[in-house]
């Protein structure tokens, strides 16, 4: 195990995908769902399927989700889910495919922000993303986490002013995390130019990789995105493939593949 | 118990000095280490907008003209201030009941609503959207929305929709869409989130009028600045007729915005006492309360930092009262600074303790308090027996008719 810094990991990761000539495919999961039991197993299959994998800690409150995302987090709290015990996975299932973890900052605070960047850390995570921390009060954990060498990630969406976007693209570490549309995630992602321009706009602005995230769920989407972003996140899509008991692995490379 | 308290720094410690001069909350959107902004990015720049027109429009007297207009004219202010002759015999006290039950709609929301709905015509809204627990705020909002002409949505949890039907009838009369909301803890908490999502969807054309002193800043500041005519009206009219002070001002706290809006003016009185009265519900555990202030634990929910009713790994607890309006885990961040420092002291009463106050407050004054209200009134009782002789303005926030339909509902007072 190299002592990369998280950043490296995931622009590395990345890239890789990029310079063959595909986009990189970054795949969520809610934390111990469908289950808690063989999440770790679940988790192997799809590091081998994906670049980046992204694991939501379930949060009581999730604003910022659409249903799908919702409905998981809620069973994963009913099963016992905690950030200590997704740790303690990540720790398990260790493999070589970066790891980033999306938090709503509570549980992070309920934690303490010190305890779990060095916790992250140590489990092998090389990022952090938080959907309700904007860019001006990210100070306090930015701080605990660069000092163990972990990325913490910005989200921009087709709103931010251009000032603004500029200030969290040079701010985000590892990629930048572009939000497709207005909207919760698992919503309608626009379409057409309108999408295309906005993402040549991040990407011409961005020093790291951009993912594009929020409501892509057919390889069309994969395809008409490309050439405009590094890669795509999935996630309500991958989520409701998992409730269904379908192979999740199978899907990803549809998505991938056309 | 999390080390939440020291690690959300560039805390700023803010005096009451700061808050008696206008300073709090400060550019951040701060009350000491509470209060902040929260949020998805995506609410970024609404919230940069509605920053920059609260400013403006507090500051603009065509706005205030505008306003103190509808307030006079459609909601019914200034609301009286009664002296409670036969309650402050039985308690051995001298009260006074602050109206708040006499406006237009009937409880305290309508002075935010009315002010928010002509903040988001001056900025151009073209849809409302708006929570309710109590039905209280949906009403109001759906009132003032009605009176300007905007289309107004209204999201208000499955429970609350039945224990106050009448309500949840009044903001469909009005023209408003109700939206009944089934995920969460379908109650207050769970229509804030369901809110909040709506604005995610559609940040640039809708405007969210939010009912309480809680959410990201600006709200807090917003809110407590449309709700201080309590506090100002009643600390005139006591100087007028009484030609003195009250010895302490008494009002209930669930999101806590008509308990801001009575204690703010007072800040600088520090003869003064403000006490917050909390719901207590049903017991002490986890769940069967909303005491956030009394028992809660420092943390971030619906964009603010402040206290919470929360487990040990950070996720937010259901709440129990019999009033659907302080029926919520978190609390306004100004609270918490107000705590913090003592210049405010929270206290919480049960269900029942509420219920009897209510009903003694039928009986003896032929008024009808709201059971969120009713708090404020038990609270005031404890104080009266505490301190004898005392003066005790009592912020009566809301009226009780829209409680007819809970179980708890209509009971056959006993005597006194």
């Amino acid at each position: 195990m190299t002592h990369l810094a998280g950043a490296d990991r995931l622009e590395r990761a990345i890239r890789r995908a990029t310079d063959s000539g595909r986009p990189a495919l970054a795949a969520f999961l809610t934390a111990g769902f469908p289950e808690r039991k063989g999440f770790a197993d679940l988790l192997r299959t799809i590091s081998d399927a994906a670049e980046v994998v992204e694991i939501g800690v379930p949060f009581s409150d999730p604003m910022a989700d659409g249903v799908t995302i919702q409905e998981s987090s809620r069973l994963a709290l009913e099963s016992g889910v905690t950030l200590g015990w997704i740790l303690e996975t990540v720790a398990r299932a260790r493999n070589s495919t970066p790891v980033v973890l999306m938090s709503y900052l509570n549980p992070l605070l309920a934690r303490g922000l010190a305890d779990f960047a060095r916790q992250a850390a140590e489990v092998g995570v090389a990022g952090v993303i938080v959907p309700d921390l904007p860019y001006e009060e990210c100070g306090p954990l930015r701080r605990a986490l660069s000092g163990v060498g972990v990325a913490l990630v910005q989200l921009v969406t087709p709103i931010t002013p251009p000032e603004r976007l500029r200030l969290l693209c040079a701010a985000s570490d590892g990629f930048v995390y572009a939000v497709t549309t207005a909207g919760t995630t698992g919503g309608d992602t626009d379409s057409g130019g309108t999408l295309r321009g906005y993402l040549d706009r991040v990407r011409a602005l961005s020093p790291v990789p951009v993912l594009a995230g929020f409501g892509i769920r057919s390889a069309g989407q994969v395809r008409e995105i490309a050439g405009h972003a590094d890669g795509i996140i999935v996630g309500s899509a991958l989520i409701e493939v998992l409730r269904r008991g379908e192979d999740p692995a199978a899907f990803l490379r549809r998505l991938r593949d056309g | 118990m999390s080390g939440a308290r020291v690690e959300l720094d560039g805390a700023p410690s803010h005096t009451l000095d700061d808050l008696i001069a206008g300073r709090l909350p400060d550019d951040r959107g701060r009350f000491g280490p509470f209060g902040g902004r929260f949020v998805p990015e995506i609410l970024v720049p609404a919230l940069d907008r509605l920053e920059l027109a609260v400013q403006e429009a507090l500051s603009d007297s065509s706005f205030q003209r505008e306003l103190s207009r509808e307030l006079r004219t459609w909601v019914g202010r200034p609301t009286p201030l009664t002296h409670a002759r036969r309650m402050s015999e039985a308690w051995g006290a001298t009260v006074y009941l602050k109206r708040e039950d006499l406006t237009h709609t009937g409880a305290h929301k309508i002075n935010n609503a009315i002010g928010q709905a002509l903040l988001a015509c001056r900025v151009g809204a073209r849809r409302i959207v708006a929570e309710t627990g109590a039905g209280q705020h949906g009403v109001a909002t759906a009132a003032a929305c009605a009176r300007l002409g905007l289309p107004c949505t209204i999201y208000m949890g499955e429970i609350d929709v039945e224990r106050q039907a009448p309500n949840a009838d009044r903001i469909r009369m009005l023209g408003a869409t109700l939206i009944e909301v089934e995920g969460g803890d379908r109650t207050l908490r769970a229509a804030i989130n369901e809110a909040l999502r709506d604005w995610v969807t559609h940040p640039e054309s809708t405007y969210y009028l939010l009912g309480s002193v809680v959410g990201p800043h600006p709200y807090p500041l917003l809110v407590r600045s449309l709700q201080t005519v309590i506090g100002t009206e009643a600390r005139a009219q006591l100087l007028e007729s009484e030609e003195a002070l009250p010895d302490v001002a008494v009002a209930c706290v669930g999101g806590g915005s008509n308990a801001i809006g009575l204690f703010h003016p007072f800040l600088a009185d520090a003869d003064v006492a403000l006490l917050g009265v909390e719901a207590g519900g049903a017991g002490n555990q986890l769940g069967a309360h909303a005491a956030t202030i009394e028992r809660g634990t420092p943390g971030i929910l619906h964009g603010a930092y402040s206290l919470l009713l929360q487990d040990e790994n950070g996720q937010i607890q259901d709440t129990h009262s019999a009033a659907p309006g302080l029926d919520y885990p978190g609390v306004g961040p100004e609270h918490a600074f107000l705590n913090s420092i003592g210049r405010a002291r929270y206290t919480s009463v049960s269900d029942e303790e509420a219920m009897a106050a209510r009903d003694e407050c039928c009986v003896l004054e032929g008024v009808v308090p709201a059971l969120e209200s009713a708090h404020a009134l038990a609270g005031a009782k404890r104080w009266a027996a505490a301190n004898p002789g005392a003066r005790i303005l009592v912020g009566l926030s809301g009226r009780g008719d829209k409680d007819l339909a809970l179980p708890s509902g209509p009971r056959e007072p006993e005597r006194p």
